[in-house]
This record gives structure tokens, C-alpha cells and sequence, in this order.
């Protein structure tokens, strides 16, 4: 009775099942379990590896198309010579005197600009005042590009470092302003009368209701803007600079040394994405009550 | 003395068995009730001549009603015959056109300590913890009193969790705590049941009811669901048209039995008096409730 039950449950398994030998395991006396989990953990990895193939197949040939001369030193050096050119760079010191120089104006020009978005958006954001006065205004400003201002920036400023922040803070400054002005009116008006029901100061409104609220669009415009400040960064340097990533760039292209180019760029994606990891970061933090920013399943 | 609280002592048990369940040791520790005297708890409400417009729209008309300390008026009515906004101006959330809201004689006039409201969307800050969305409005150190008070709507355990992770239940369990940890001695709901389904509906009306009774304080529902405002309210009130058309008595026992034959009757009683009452059209020589003033008042613009 039991066997001929077991037979009818076990016979469409095989169907649904790749492979045939899996349906009729728990029956099997003897079949090695070890095998298939060996199989699945393969598969597993397998997947894993996938996407990875491509980039490092480029690169193997990439190495290869160098090692053989197919590819001149002047075109692209081989990645052996840009590891090396890192190494030395490296050791000397050099490389990380012009991360630091670079990432310096960067942040510096994130802050000042960055804050100032904020701190408008927070304004027109809360006051029907001032986005009457000045709301118009900044979408008017928004709508040159900032790279445009690089000729009357090198009048007002020269060339100095004072040009490379004001660059950068005028460019991240919109997409935060944007970001934080529609956080905020985009917070639940039910809330907010939830929260004066509740006898809630206007300041703990703020900080209770309104500013946790419009998180989530704020650290969408500081995304953008950590874009959009590499960019500006990686132009402004090439123009002029005695120090930073580009300045290691431009000098190197005087020389023909193409792989310590290669090592700038490389450089600036490396920290464009180190970037995005922070703010990802933020995210992951600040809106950990967002189901979907909550990772693991309690 | 208004309403016949016979079984006052033997709902309050069931209550405790009910928490009892949820809350677990929690209950036990509460402090025996020291008997609040529903004078002292709940307050009176006097609302005479109130009239709302918004705009061209008349949505309340010479409303007269005096709700006692510590009784439950349920305020029924199809949607938009101007219940909400009732219980809104109660409230302090808005201002009356004309006439006077009065809760122990001082005129409303704005937003009160003593008044607490729980909203048909639970409106908890999904960026707050349970325990923190009911300390909201409390001062430092109030995580206490509402760990207390979660204990007593039977979520003693989900205190660290986000709103987002609790059902739709028992996030207005958690809104119900929040509204309660401050005493509060009028509890106006506006709709609070309505996004749930029927089961979890009927387990809220008995921790309603219980906590309630608890309390002492006075209760302001504003419900569709007649059924619902007959199984909580000493009194259903039917509002159409921005006017009260109907008050009704429920004398029935707590804790109300929806098999009760005098439950049906009442429900049936307010639900032909909805219906037979088709869409907007009034009669205006209609016999209104009796308070209503002289209809010398009304005025034009």
C-alpha cells in the first residue's frame, strides 16, 4: 500500500526536474547525497562567477594584444604596466598626495555647495515666504550649465583652487536644493496634523516629522550631486592644477606616459564609486525603517 | 446615572482576560483602576448652533448635541454627510463658521491637551519605532508610561519593531496606545476601524470597549459601519444633510452581544432611518432633532 502511494507521489517528478536522477533520490537507497549538494554548490557558484567573465576575459586579452605588440604602448599600455606604474606611484607617496588634494576639493566643494543646497531647500521647503522670493530664481540659475562658467570663473577667480570649489559647489549645489525642497513638501500632510494633534513644538515637528520624512529625496539628490561633483572635479583639474588627479594626468600625457594616465582614470572611478558605496551606505542606514531598504528578512 | 453600567465589573474581567493573553505578566502588574469617577475623567461636551461652510458648500447646519462626561456617542452617517468635519472641529482642527464647541464650559478654540484623536490611517512615523511613535508629544522619559499603555492594547513584545512590520490591526492598536498614554479625558475616532477586516474589527471594538471603561474618559466615534457604532456607543447618532437626524439610546448590556434581538432592532431601526433617506434630497419641513434653534438664525450672504 505504502510503496504504490510513494510511486504515484514520486512519478511527475522527474518532469520538472533537469535532471532525472533528482526525482527519485529519497527513494534511492544507497545515492549519494554529497554528490548533488556538490553539484548545487558548483551551479551556485557558477552564477557567482557569470558576470565576471567578460571583464577579466578583456583584460586577459587586453594583456595579451600588449604582450604580443599588437598594441602600442602609446594606444594603451599593457595592464601589467598600469599595476606597476600604481606600485611605484605609490610607494613614492605621490599617488596619495594627489588623491588627497583631489578628494579635498571635492568634499570641500560638497560642502560648501551641498550645504547651501540644503539649507535653501529646507527654507523654500518650509516657508511659502521665501519660495515665493527666491524659488524662481534658483530654477532660472539651475538651467545654465555649470561647465558654462568656467570662462567668467577664470576671470572672477583665476585659476586657483578658489575656481575648482566655487565650480563644484554650484553644480552640486541644484540637485540637493531640488531634492530637499520636494522632500519636504512631499511629507505626509496626515502626519503632520498627526503631529500638532499630538501637541508636538514646532521644532520637534521639524525634526520628529518633516526632516525624517524628506530623508529619503535628500540623500537622492546628494547621489546625483556626488555624481555630478567627480565630473566637475575631473574638468576643472584638467583645465589648471599644480596638484591632484589631474594634474597627474595631464603631466603624464606631456611625457607620453600613458599607463600613469590610466592609473588617474582608474583612480577617479575608483573614487566616484567609493562615493556611491557611502551614500548607499547612508541610505542603508537611515532609512533602515523602509521596508525597501531592510536587507535581511526578521 | 445616564447609562445603565450594569455590567461594568464583569467586562472589566473579561478585558483582563482578553490582555491577559497578549500582554502576560504585563497585566497583572497594572495598578488596580483606583475607580476613576467618569466625572472627574471624562469631559462634557456642549455643541450648540454649529454651522460649517467651505466655500459655497454648507456641510454642518445648526448642530446642537451635548455629549455627557464619560459617555460613547457614535456619529453615523453616508460619507459626506458632514460627520468628519463634526469631529474635526471638536477637535480643534479647523474652525467653526458660527456657533460654539464647548468641553466643560471653555470654548474650543484650537488644538487642547485633553483631547486626543485616532485617525482612520493609524498615521504612525514609519521612521520611529513602536515604542517611540507612542511616546510621541511625551516628555523625556515617557517610554514608561507607554511601554504601559502598548502592554495594555496587548503589543508588549513588538516595542522595537518598525510600523511597517506590523498588520494593519495592530497598527491601530499601536495608534490607539499612542492616543491613550496621555490620559486623554475626550477620545475623539475618527473612522478608526474602517481599513480592517471584520475579525480583527470585532477585537478592537472589545479593546475599545474595555479600555473604555478603564478610563472613564468620553468617546467620540465617527463610523459608516452602524453595526459598529450600535456594538460601542450609548447613544447613535445619524447625521444627513450637515444635521442630526436621528439619537438613539442604546440600552444594552456590556459587553453587547451581537445575537442580542435588541441589538438587531436598533441596528435595523438607524439603518431604515439611513435608507429611506435617498441620496441628497431633504425636506427641510422635516422634523429635525428637537433642539434644533429657531429657524429664524439662518441668515444669507
Amino acid at each position: 500500500m505504502t510503496d504504490s502511494v510513494r510511486e504515484l507521489q514520486v512519478t511527475p517528478v522527474p518532469d520538472t526536474v533537469d535532471a532525472p536522477g533528482l526525482g527519485f533520490l529519497p527513494l534511492g537507497p544507497g545515492v549519494s547525497l554529497p554528490r548533488i549538494q556538490f553539484a548545487a554548490i558548483l551551479r551556485d557558484l557558477g552564477q557567482r562567477l557569470l558576470p565576471w567573465v567578460v571583464p577579466v576575459g578583456l583584460i586577459a586579452l587586453w594583456q595579451i594584444a600588449s604582450s604580443l605588440g599588437w598594441l602600442s604602448t602609446r594606444v594603451l599600455p599593457a595592464p601589467s604596466e598600469v599595476i606597476k606604474a600604481t606600485w611605484t606611484l605609490s610607494a613614492s607617496g605621490e599617488l596619495w598626495t594627489h588623491v588627497k588634494v583631489s578628494a579635498g576639493r571635492a568634499l570641500a566643494g560638497l560642502a560648501v555647495g551641498g550645504g547651501l543646497g540644503l539649507a535653501f531647500g529646507l527654507l523654500t521647503g518650509s516657508v511659502k515666504f521665501f519660495e515665493t522670493l527666491l524659488d524662481s530664481t534658483i530654477q532660472m540659475v539651475r538651467n545654465i550649465p555649470a561647465l558654462a562658467l568656467i570662462p567668467l570663473v577664470i576671470l572672477w577667480f583665476g585659476i586657483d583652487e578658489t575656481a575648482k570649489l566655487f565650480l563644484i559647489a554650484v553644480s552640486v549645489f541644484f540637485p540637493i536644493y531640488i531634492n530637499t525642497f520636494h522632500g519636504i513638501r512631499n511629507v505626509d500632510p496626515g502626519l503632520i496634523e498627526m503631529g500638532r494633534t499630538y501637541g508636538l513644538t514646532r521644532w520637534q515637528l521639524y525634526r520628529e516629522v518633516i526632516l525624517p520624512g524628506a530623508l529619503s529625496s535628500i540623500l537622492v539628490g546628494l547621489r546625483f550631486s556626488l555624481g555630478l561633483m567627480w565630473v566637475i572635479l575631473i574638468v576643472a583639474e584638467t583645465i589648471s592644477a599644480q596638484a591632484g588627479i589631474g594634474y597627474l594626468t595631464m603631466n603624464a600625457r606631456e611625457f607620453l606616459q600613458t599607463d600613469v594616465v590610466l592609473v588617474g582614470i582608474l583612480l577617479y572611478a575608483l573614487l566616484g564609486k567609493l562615493a556611491d558605496v557611502f551614500a548607499r551606505g547612508l541610505e542603508r542606514y537611515w532609512l533602515r525603517w523602509h521596508p525597501g531598504y531592510q536587507s535581511t528578512v526578521a | 446615572m445616564l447609562h445603565p453600567h450594569i455590567s461594568f465589573e464583569s467586562s472589566q474581567t473579561y478585558l483582563a482576560a482578553e490582555l491577559g493573553r497578549d500582554a502576560g505578566p504585563d497585566a497583572e502588574a497594572l495598578p488596580p483602576q483606583a475607580q476613576p469617577s467618569t466625572q472627574d475623567r471624562g469631559v462634557r461636551l456642549e455643541i450648540s448652533g454649529l454651522s460649517k461652510r467651505y466655500g459655497k458648500r454648507q456641510v454642518l447646519q445648526h448642530t446642537e448635541l451635548v455629549i455627557e462626561p464619560g459617555e460613547f456617542v457614535a456619529i453615523v452617517g453616508r460619507s459626506g454627510c458632514g460627520k468628519s468635519t463634526l469631529l474635526r472641529l471638536v477637535a480643534g482642527l479647523e474652525a467653526a463658521t458660527q456657533g460654539s464647541i464647548r468641553l466643560d464650559g471653555q470654548d474650543v478654540s484650537g488644538l487642547r491637551e485633553d483631547t486626543r484623536i485616532m485617525f482612520q490611517d493609524s498615521r504612525l512615523l514609519p521612521w520611529r519605532r513602536v515604542i517611540a511613535n507612542v511616546a510621541l508629544g511625551l516628555p523625556p522619559g515617557g517610554h514608561a508610561a507607554a511601554a504601559d499603555v502598548l502592554a495594555q492594547v496587548g503589543l508588549a513584545d513588538r516595542q522595537p519593531d518598525w510600523p511597517a512590520r506590523l498588520s494593519g490591526g495592530q497598527r491601530q492598536r499601536v495608534s490607539l496606545a499612542r492616543a491613550l498614554v496621555h490620559n486623554p479625558r475626550l477620545l475623539l475616532l475618527d473612522e478608526p476601524l474602517g481599513a480592517l477586516d471584520a475579525l480583527t474589527r470585532i477585537e478592537m471594538h472589545q479593546l475599545i470597549e474595555g479600555l473604555w471603561q478603564r478610563n472613564g474618559f468620553t468617546a467620540l466615534l465617527v463610523t459608516h459601519d452602524v453595526q459598529e457604532g450600535v456594538a460601542l456607543a450609548d447613544r447613535v447618532i445619524l447625521i444627513e444633510d450637515g444635521r442630526i437626524a436621528l439619537d438613539e439610546r442604546v440600552r444594552i448590556a456590556r459587553p453587547r452581544e451581537r445575537s442580542d434581538p435588541l441589538f438587531g432592532q436598533i441596528e435595523k431601526k438607524i439603518l431604515d432611518r439611513v435608507l429611506q433617506q435617498p441620496g441628497e434630497a431633504i425636506s427641510p419641513s422635516e422634523p429635525l432633532w428637537p433642539n434644533t434653534p429657531v429657524h429664524g438664525v439662518r441668515w444669507a450672504v
